[in-house]
Order: C-alpha cells, then structure tokens, then sequence
C-alpha cells in the first residue's frame, strides 16, 4: 500500500465482540437496559458456530424427570469438570438457566414438547436426569435465529462481516476496538464505553474438528493483548463422535443426540465396548471418558475400516430416527452415502470445545480490565476440565445476559475515552502490511502445518516428548510468521484474513501446549500418557498475561467450594 | 488421483467492470465437496478468491453460488457430482461483492421489516403447546437462510420489484404459524411484500437445501390467507371477534 488507507469512527455504549448465542443475548440485555448497542460478526449475521449445536440446552426444568434441580445440575457439571471449574460459575449456571429457556421461549423459540405440553427434554452424557431442552437435532439453529430476531428488533446495531484486529486499552480500560469491514475493504475504529468479547472457541487450530472457520482463536489474542489473563488453555474438549470418511468430512460432529436417544458404541468385533469401561453410565458417560474409550478401541486395533468405530441407532428404526435426528440422517446420506436408518456410522473423536479462555469475574463476566467483558466459549472457569453437553448453550444465554447487564450499567455511568490515532494508525499499518507483493510466505501453509501439528502432538492422549516436539515446530512457524504475506487488496481478501488469523492461532496454541506440559497429572479432558493418574497438587490453574512485550505464566489455586455447595456433591467423589 | 477443472467466475466491480473466468486444476479425494475444491485453490494457488463460508456442514446456508448453472450449497455438492470440470459463478440475483461474494444486505433489511413474534397476551410462562401444534411451524424453522431460493426466484432476477421474496415469505409462515403468536403478516405481505407478483413456479421449492415445500407450504397458504383477510371483511371481523389466526 502507498498510503495508509483511512477509518471511519463509530461511537456506541457497548461494543460486543461476536454475533453467536453469547453475543446476542449480551445485546438484547445490554439494550433493554437502555445502552447503544453495536454488534461485529466475523460472518454474515446468523452464521455463527451456534447454529451448529444440534444436542439440546442443559436446564433442570424437570419436566420429564420430576428429581431434577439446580442442586443436582451444579453437581453434575462441578464433578464432570472434576473440580477445576469456578463452583461460583456452575452454580450461576445451573440455578438460572431454566430462566433463560423459559424467557427464550418468550422470545419466540419452540421446542419440542412432551405429551402434557410442556418443553421436552432428552438424556445426554453425564447428566444425571434427562435434562437438555431440544429441537430435534438442530437446537442452536433455532436459539441463534430466536436471540438474531430479537436483538436486531431491539434496535442492536449489526454490523457484520467485519474482522477485528485490536481491542484498544487506554489507562487501564477497555475503549474501543479497530475493525476490518470485508465487504467495503474499510477500516472502522469503533470507540466504546465497555467491550464485551464473545468469540467463541479456537478449534480451527487443530485439523480435524468439529469448528466452523471462526473458530481461531481470535478474541483468546485480542483480550490478552488488551490486557486481560487467559486460564485452562490446555483443556480441550475431544467430542466423542465426530464423522471419519470420507476424508473431506473427517471430524464433522453427529449429534451426542444420537447416544442420548439410544445409540450404541461398536468395535469391529461387534463388542459394545462401554459396558467395559463404564458399566454403570455407558455411552452417556461424560465425554472425555466416551472419547478415550473410543480413542482407545481404536489404536488397539479394533476400529473400524477407516480408523473408527460404529456407532450404531439404525434398530430404532426409520420413522424414530427421521423425527428425532433428521440432521443426523441427512448428513450421513449427503456426505458419505450411508443409510443410518439401515447402517451402522463410523465415528472418532473430533476437536470440539475449549473449556479455557478468556479469565472472568464469574458473577460480572468481567476481564481483569475495566470495561472489558467475555461470555460463551471465549471465556474460561465454567466448565472446568469437561464440559458435559447442552451446558454450552446453557452458557451462552445465562453469562452472555450476564455480559450485557454488566457492561450496559457500566457503560452507562462512564464516559468515552477517545482512542488515540496513532495508535490507530500503528495498527492499520499492521494489518495493510500483509498485503505484499514479491516474495512472501503463503499463510495458509503455515496453518496447515500447525493444524497438523496439534492435531497429531496435542491429541486426546498426550505425552510431555510429543507435546515438546508440537512447542518447537509452533515456534518454529511464530519465526516464519514474520514473512509472511499476501497479493490482492483489503476487500474479501481471504489470504489477509488468514495472516490475521495465523497470528491468533500461534498465541493460543502456544499457550496450550505449554500449559498441556506444566498439568503433569491426568484431569478430564487433559489426559497424559506419562502421567495418568489425578493429583491433588494439580487443583490449580495456569494463567496467562502479556505486559506488552511477553506472555508469562503464573498459577491460582482452585476456588475452595463452600460448605453449602460441598453438601451438594455425591458422597462417593473425592474431590481433589 | 483424479484431477478436476474447476472454473471461477471473478470481478470485484467497485474496482473494475472485467469480468473473467479462470480455471484451476484441482486434485480430487474421496467425498470432495466443491467448497474444498475451492479452498485448495484459495490455499494452495490464488489466496485472493473471494468466498463465503463457515460451517462446511450445510447447516450455516452461507456458501450458495451457482455450481454449473445451478444453485446450490458448495458444502453440499459432492465433485464427483458435479463432474470433471465445474463451474462456479455467484448468485446472480444479487450484486457481486467480489468473485463468488454477493451482498445480501438487501435481505436483511427486508427481514427487519417483519414484525417479531409477540405473545398472544394471554399466554401464561412456561407455555402449554402441544406438538401437533408446532409441526408447521417447525418446517419453516428449518431455514438455514443461504439465499438459495431468492436466487432462483425470476421476480427478484428479472423484475427486481418489491416482492419481499421467498426466504422472507418462509420467515412470516414461521412466525404466522407459531401457536402463541398473535400478529397478523397477512396485510404487510400483501401491500409492502408484493407476495402477488409470486406466480407459484415452485423453482424456490426445487432448490432449498432444506427440502422446505416453500410454495406448497408457505407461499400458496399466505396468499389463501390474504384472499380471507383482505378480500372477505366479514370473515376477519369474525376472525377478529375470535382471536383466531387460522
């Protein structure tokens, strides 16, 4: 570029980083209290990772398992994360997600009922009662358009297809950000009085996964630059059924649905190999021990033809299967020509969720940073070391209302701190800079080969000699990253995006494998071959901040559950 | 390892009036869809083709374009299908961003002139519906908004009037058929929507990736409705008395 190109500047109450499940509901909230509201999406409105959820949302309505409460649902979801996840924030979770899906209701949504009439609801993995509030298999579809309608008719501007390269922090606070609009190749500087980041996951930096393209980590990178600590990057969620062929679809999810309405798992000697290593919870255990059995079924040689194993619902029969996993069926018979009412499915883990993020004050959601804010995937403490299906959605409504109540009652006795235009220009600068002619490194090479890396070195068993070689190939990329470049301009232009992106996905893959090497101990989704068992010296998290030239580490011990909480767990678990 | 042509349409009309094709080759794998052959071009030879995407599982609706001619998702279109060359233009119902990108805005502008869902004042929280009640909403809830039908539709092509278009017709069903709602559409779509100039080709039906029956089900009973309610006064002051939709 020979001059820098110029920016427009958008002044807005709340700025919300994000326009899936957490990001919208923010926005609703933030409006209803009287806040100006702009929404950034990296997609088109509507397109975000949350249309994707197929399961359910996790509330203890107890409208077919009369026992079920909030008592037990914070149990469930503080054992599963086995007591590394903030009790305060389970127990937020499940004492006001029923709220959130009654109010979803109001908003518009329609779930599938029960014979008295009432919200339906299905068994899925390591919840105690049946619990997850669905439609069909496409829940999220169905809450993304209903929080979409309500935001936007709530006057939240949407501005969408824009990418963003830097949340601005000026004397310890959140101000605004600089963003990228693909669509009009233009910068917009948006100066905010609070910032809420709702990005979602990072998934995409692994290759095979359950992740749409947003999921690179983006808002993991803006926060801790802005200045706000990162927690738990090592923990990964592996879902337990992704789809393994033909190779184009490898790691697309299939619904937990599938088991929750009664598939079962098949080795390649027609074994239903569960009863073996969950005797009492089976298929729906929670999904770490799901993933690891099949994980495990696999390398010891009884997979199936392309490297998975059968998971198998076909004996329900086709008027079952078409009513309660359409999605499930289609998918099956578009991409790879199989007949799941007839035939059995080939399943392996798929990267699917990371329980780490973005560290949040669990009742306010806010960062360390004043005025700066994060909910859904993005944000870490909630889930712990597992997360058990349906709490994502679940998530996403309680802390994303959280995120817009907090941030709109700040914003609205703040004032606007002007964000400086040399740091404006600084940044433009950056991000024009990888628009090169000659000689440069294609980004997307670089990706792949991370991508590759992770998904081969930082598995769902992982071992300090293989997570150490993944640390010196990601440096090892981060030394290139410097070269690297692309032709064209600033609209649509996909390799920019990637260069961007690539910047994103080295920090929080960095920042992963060093924390998946510092847990030297086996806890939940984080498994080592070197160090299987559970320790109690582990009941810690690894933080992340940056002071503006490096990222260091430091260690917290675990909240301490209190005694009215600790009354809640079943007696057989030995917390620790 | 088989190879494909794969042909890309490419403009970026703010900055020129060319329009080009260019061709790549492609090697296929096994289940190869279009949108990965796009992505190896993108990664692997021009980073610069513009392209929408996201889920690469046909649930998002965000990569429609017109594969030979036809409109579809190229998440959902399988190479081998699609055949030893392909080729791949944007939809044309709309104006091109850059390459196979198309601004929607439009449509999303006529979706805020839908009035949202709103309670009948009656309904009681938790709600009581059964799910017979829900079947017909369901079907238009299944819209994964990929603009496919809006592309296809030759009122929107060739008149560009004020007709709303078939995606936003299937946005009012699912709003007009939810059993607490309480809104009549029937008055805006007629006037505002233009839901006249529709002469039930059914070309939106054939091309939803959804299967949604969008003229069976949604179209031809909206217009039954706006004969009853605009055309037949008594009935609707009747209606009205009743506080019955349908």
């Amino acid at each position: 570029m020979n001059s820098e190109p110029d920016f427009t500047t958008i002044k807005v109450d709340v700025l919300i980083i994000g326009a899936g499940g957490a990001g919208l509901r923010a926005a609703i909230e933030a409006r209803s209290l009287g806040a100006s509201v702009a929404i950034l999406s990296k997609s088109l409105l509507g397109k975000a990772h949350t249309v994707m959820a197929e399961g359910g949302i996790a509330a203890s309505l107890g409208n077919v398992d009369n026992k079920d409460n909030w008592k037990v649902h914070f149990a469930d979801t503080y054992v599963e994360g086995v007591f590394l996840g903030n009790y305060r924030m389970s127990e937020i979770l499940a004492k006001e997600a029923p709220d959130r899906v009654y109010e979803l209701e109001r908003y518009g949504a329609l779930f599938d009922r029960t014979p008295g009439g009432l919200i339906s609801q299905r068994a899925f993995g390591a919840h105690t009662y049946r619990r997850l509030c669905h439609v069909g298999d496409k829940t999220g579809l169905e809450l993304i358009r209903t929080v979409q309608e309500k935001s936007v008719s709530s006057g939240a501007k949407v501005y969408d297809e824009l990418v963003i390269s830097k949340i601005f922090n000026k004397n310890g606070r959140a101000i605004g950000a600089l963003a990228l609009s693909m669509r009009e190749g233009k910068f917009y500087v948006f100066s905010a009085k609070a910032v809420i980041v709702a990005t979602g996951g990072l998934g995409r930096i692994y290759k095979v996964t359950s992740n749409s393209w947003e999921s690179t980590g983006d808002g993991h990178s803006l926060a801790v630059r802005a200045g706000a600590e990162l927690m738990d990057m090592e923990m990964v969620q592996f879902h337990p059924t992704g789809m393994v062929y033909p190779p184009a679809v490898r790691g697309l999810l299939v619904t937990e649905g599938v088991r929750g309405d009664g598939g079962i798992l098949l080795n390649n000697k027609g074994e239903r190999y569960m009863l073996k290593y969950s005797p009492k919870k089976k298929e729906l255990d929670a999904r770490d021990i799901v993933a690891r059995a099949n994980y495990n079924e696999i390398i010891e040689g009884r997979g199936s033809e392309h490297g998975g194993v059968y998971l198998d619902i076909s004996y329900k029969g086709k008027k079952f299967i078409m009513e309660k996993l359409p999605s499930m069926y289609m998918q099956y018979k578009e991409f790879a020509g199989i007949d799941i009412t007839k035939e059995k499915m080939e399943v392996a883990p798929t990267t699917h969720y990371h329980m780490g993020g973005i560290r949040v004050d669990p009742d306010t959601t806010q960062t360390r940073v004043e005025g700066l804010y994060a909910a859904g995937e993005v944000a870490s403490g909630l889930h712990g070391a597992n997360r058990l299906g349906g709490n994502s959605l679940a998530d996403i409504l309680v802390f994303g209302r959280r995120a817009g109540k907090y941030a709109a009652e700040y914003a609205l006795k703040s004032t606007y701190l002007d964000v400086d235009e040399v740091e404006v220009k600084d940044e433009i600068k950056r991000v024009s800079s990888y628009l090169k002619s000659g000689e440069k490194q294609n980004p997307y090479d670089l990706i792949e080969k991370l991508r590759t890396t992770m998904s081969e070195k930082v598995g769902i068993i992982r071992e300090e000699k293989h997570l150490k070689e993944a640390l010196d190939i990601i440096r090892e990329i981060k030394s290139k990253s410097g070269t690297v470049g692309v032709p064209g301009g600033l609209r649509f232009n996909p390799g920019l995006i990637a260069c961007l992106e690539l910047d994103n996905m080295l920090l929080s893959a960095e920042l992963l494998v060093n924390s998946a090497i510092e847990r030297r101990e086996s806890r939940g989704a984080h498994a080592r071959k070197d160090y299987p068992d559970r320790s109690k010296e582990f009941m810690k998290n690894f933080i992340y901040e940056y002071d503006g030239n490096k990222i260091s580490m430091t260690t917290a011990p675990v909240p301490k559950l209190p005694a009215e909480l600790e009354e809640l767990i079943p007696k057989e678990e030995v917390i620790g | 390892m088989n190879e494909a042509k794969v042909s890309i349409m490419r403009s970026e009309p703010a900055v020129s009036s060319e329009v080009k094709f260019e061709e790549f080759k492609v090697p296929v794998v096994e289940g190869m869809v279009v949108l990965d052959a796009v992505h190896y071009i993108q990664n692997n030879i021009d980073t610069t083709i513009g392209v929408r995407w996201n889920c690469k599982a046909a649930r998002c609706g965000s990569c429609a374009a017109e594969i030979n001619g036809s409109p579809r998702l190229m998440c959902k279109t399988r190479m081998e299908d699609a055949g030893p060359e392909v080729q791949i233009k944007p939809m044309r119902a709309f104006p091109v961003v850059k390459d196979l990108v198309t601004d929607l805005s439009h449509g999303y502008e006529v979706a805020k002139k839908i009035p949202p869902f709103t309670p009948r004042p009656e309904m009681k929280s938790p709600y009581k519906i059964q799910q017979i009640d829900i079947t017909r909403s369901k079907e238009f809830r299944l819209c994964i908004e990929c603009f496919l039908c809006m592309d296809v539709c030759h009122v929107i092509r060739e008149h560009h009037s004020d007709y709303f278009g078939p995606k936003h017709v299937v946005k009012i069903a699912a709003l007009d058929l939810h059993p607490a709602d309480s809104v009549d559409r029937s008055e805006l779509l007629h006037n505002e929507g233009g839901l006249g100039y529709c002469d039930i080709t059914k070309c939106c039906q054939e091309v939803c990736p959804e299967g949604i029956r969008i003229t069976d089900n949604a179209i031809i009973p909206e217009k039954e409705r706006i004969v009853d309610h605009v055309y037949d006064p008594i009935g609707r002051l009747i209606r009205a008395a009743r506080r019955r939709k349908w």
